[in-house]
């Protein structure tokens, strides 16, 4: 335990040493790279509620009143809303070109000529579209997420082995039968893999979205301290993305290793 | 020709009623000339009500073909397959098929995979409860009921697969090599227990298999196809009682005559060792 926790720690540790070290001796402006020890005690001012904790208003206004805490709960929940509304279209949709051969035929030229305009590119016209504000960035979210689940849901629908589907209809499964409880969970593997990475492209949009079109979360907190010239900031800020996507990632993990707990792994 | 195999006469009762299973002239071709590969040319074969059918023949040689025609998966492409007097057009819940790769639902525990046939045709909660508790109990399944199938041995899943067709009662059970990846232990321990079951409930069996040592343990009746086209070659009836010592002499001599018919036909066509027949 020890000894791993070394091999882990050690470089990372070896470099911030390193990197303070040199601040210290002023070899960087702070202003170019902050020392590792300004950046955390900015993070910590960062962090740290504005206003002192009552018991009128609650836990949950005293959390929102940390800058940190806040920005992160406005990014995430747009995240959340664009994922759904994305993801929540393209699944349907995937479901629907994966089983019938005509509307894919229908559709497919579409998708493919779509797909690999990437959700940046749709800045302008979510702008023009939509003004400034919330929606032009879960349109810009929405897109990011759409199109990686819409594509894995298809394959995963082509995949289903039709073995299953015979087994099915030899035991009796009509249309819906077969549909909601062999193809769809046959081919959760990779929808589940799709909604992994379109939330992992939603976070990347919600950051850039946040550049550019509204006045709060993490994206727009970095962009805000460039212009003061708060490099500490900025690189708390990045820290601070990093863990939430972190989190975001740990968390769509665990729960796809439970939804395919049945699902043969590559160790079993 | 040996006065050992007597040819298939039916008796009293059997005349009486229709043929389970019926097909006449029976060919299935797959794809077009040229290349096409006919896999069945004029198969006419009739199973009775309760017999075990075994179908031997080389790899290849249109098993599968067969059996996936009487499940109703793939139609011939001409004659005519019969179920009781009808047409087949499509599967039916009459003809419960256990497939060669068990085919259980991965996403589906061991009960959940036993009770799905019973959730579509309606039952209650509880009958489905009690359906699936006795077939668990019968195929010494109930430690591994909330297991899924990829937490379960070979003969394990074959014992679901089986489970999950009997719960259905079907009157024909076709099954497509299905002891074939099993060790020879569990093999015989599943063939017993077939068996058991065939007596206990009166099925029609129709058994896939390349094994002679198999078709002639279990078989009340063994149909040797030929390879490329698959004809019927020899149409046997074992009059062997059940249960059947595999070391008595009575047995390796049917077992002998058979491995005969089936090595002329394999020495026809000069297979391949992969294609080739096992005597045990
Ligand atoms: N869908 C298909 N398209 C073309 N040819 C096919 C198809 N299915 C089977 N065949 C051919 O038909 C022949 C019979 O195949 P079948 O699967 O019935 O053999 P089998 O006796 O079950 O063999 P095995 O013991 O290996 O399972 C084979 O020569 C095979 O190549
Ligand atoms: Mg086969």
């Amino acid at each position: 335990m020890g000894a791993r926790l070394f091999r882990v720690l050690a470089v990372p540790v070896i470099l911030i040493l390193l990197w303070q070290g040199f601040s210290m001796l002023g070899y960087v402006r702070p202003a170019i790279l902050p020392s590792p020890v300004a950046i955390i005690e900015r993070l910590w001012l960062y962090l740290l509620p504005g206003q002192s904790f009552a018991e009128s208003t609650g836990v949950l206004d005293w959390l929102q009143s940390s800058e940190l805490l806040s920005d992160m709960f406005a990014s995430l929940h747009r995240v959340v809303l664009g994922f759904v509304v994305g993801a929540g279209l393209a699944l349907p949709l995937g479901l629907l070109m994966g089983t019938d051969r005509r509307v894919e035929g229908l559709l497919d030229p579409l998708v493919q000529f779509l797909r690999p305009i990437p959700p940046i590119a749709y800045i302008p016209l979510a702008i023009l579209w939509f003004g400034l504000g919330d929606p032009p960035a879960i349109f810009l979210i929405a897109i990011g997420a759409f199109f990686p689940v819409l594509i894995n849901t298809i394959t995963g629908v082509r995949n289903v082995d039709s073995i299953y589907v015979r087994a099915a209809t030899n035991l009796g499964a009509g249309r819906m039968t077969m549909f909601r409880r062999v193809i769809l969970p046959a081919a959760t593997p990779y929808i589940l893999t799709g909604m992994r990475i379109g939330i992992g492209t939603a976070f990347i949009v919600v950051i850039v979205a946040e550049m550019i079109a509204v006045n709060s979360g993490l994206g727009y907190r970095i962009l805000e301290a460039r212009e003061y010239l708060w490099s500490d900031k900025v690189i708390a800020g990045m820290i601070a993305i990093g863990t939430l996507g972190l989190a975001i990632d740990v968390g769509v993990n665990r729960l796809n290793n439970h939804l395919l707990r049945w699902h043969r792994g590559i160790e079993s | 020709m040996s006065n050992m195999f007597p040819s298939p006469t039916p008796s009293q009762d059997e005349t009486t009623r229709l043929p389970q299973v019926r097909a006449v002239g029976v060919n299935k071709i797959f794809g077009r000339e040229p290349g096409a590969v006919t896999a069945l040319k004029d198969i006419d074969l009739e199973i009775a009500a309760g017999e075990f059918v075994c179908l031997l023949g080389p790899s290849g040689c249109g098993k599968s073909t067969l059996l996936n025609a009487i499940a109703g998966f793939a139609l011939p492409t001409s004659g005519t397959l019969e179920v009781c007097g009808k047409p087949i057009t499509a599967p039916g819940p009459d003809r419960g098929m256990v497939f060669q790769e068990y085919a259980l639902f991965p996403w589906m525990t061991v009960e959940q995979n036993v009770a799905f046939g019973l959730e579509i045709r309606g039952l209650s909660k509880v009958q489905i409860a009690e359906a699936v508790d006795r077939l668990l109990e019968t195929l010494g399944l109930r430690e591994f009921r909330r297991r899924y199938p990829k937490d379960l041995s070979g003969g394990m899943r074959q014992r679901v697969a089986i489970a999950r067709v009997l719960a259905l009662d079907p009157p024909i059970m076709l099954m497509d090599e299905p002891f074939g990846a099993l060790d020879a232990l569990t093999r015989r321990s599943l063939q017993d227990e077939l068996l058991r079951l065939w007596q206990a409930v009166g099925k029609t069996i129709v058994f896939v298999t390349h094994s002679i040592e198999e078709a002639v343990y279990l078989g009340s009746r063994v149909v040797i196809l030929t390879y490329r086209p698959g004809t019927i070659k020899r149409d046997i009836r074992i009059e062997l009682p059940y249960p059947r010592d595999s070391n008595s002499a009575a047995f390796n001599e049917i077992k002998k005559e058979l491995a005969q018919m089936v090595h002329a036909e394999h020495d026809r066509f000069a297979l391949d060792e992969r294609q080739g027949l096992t005597l045990d």
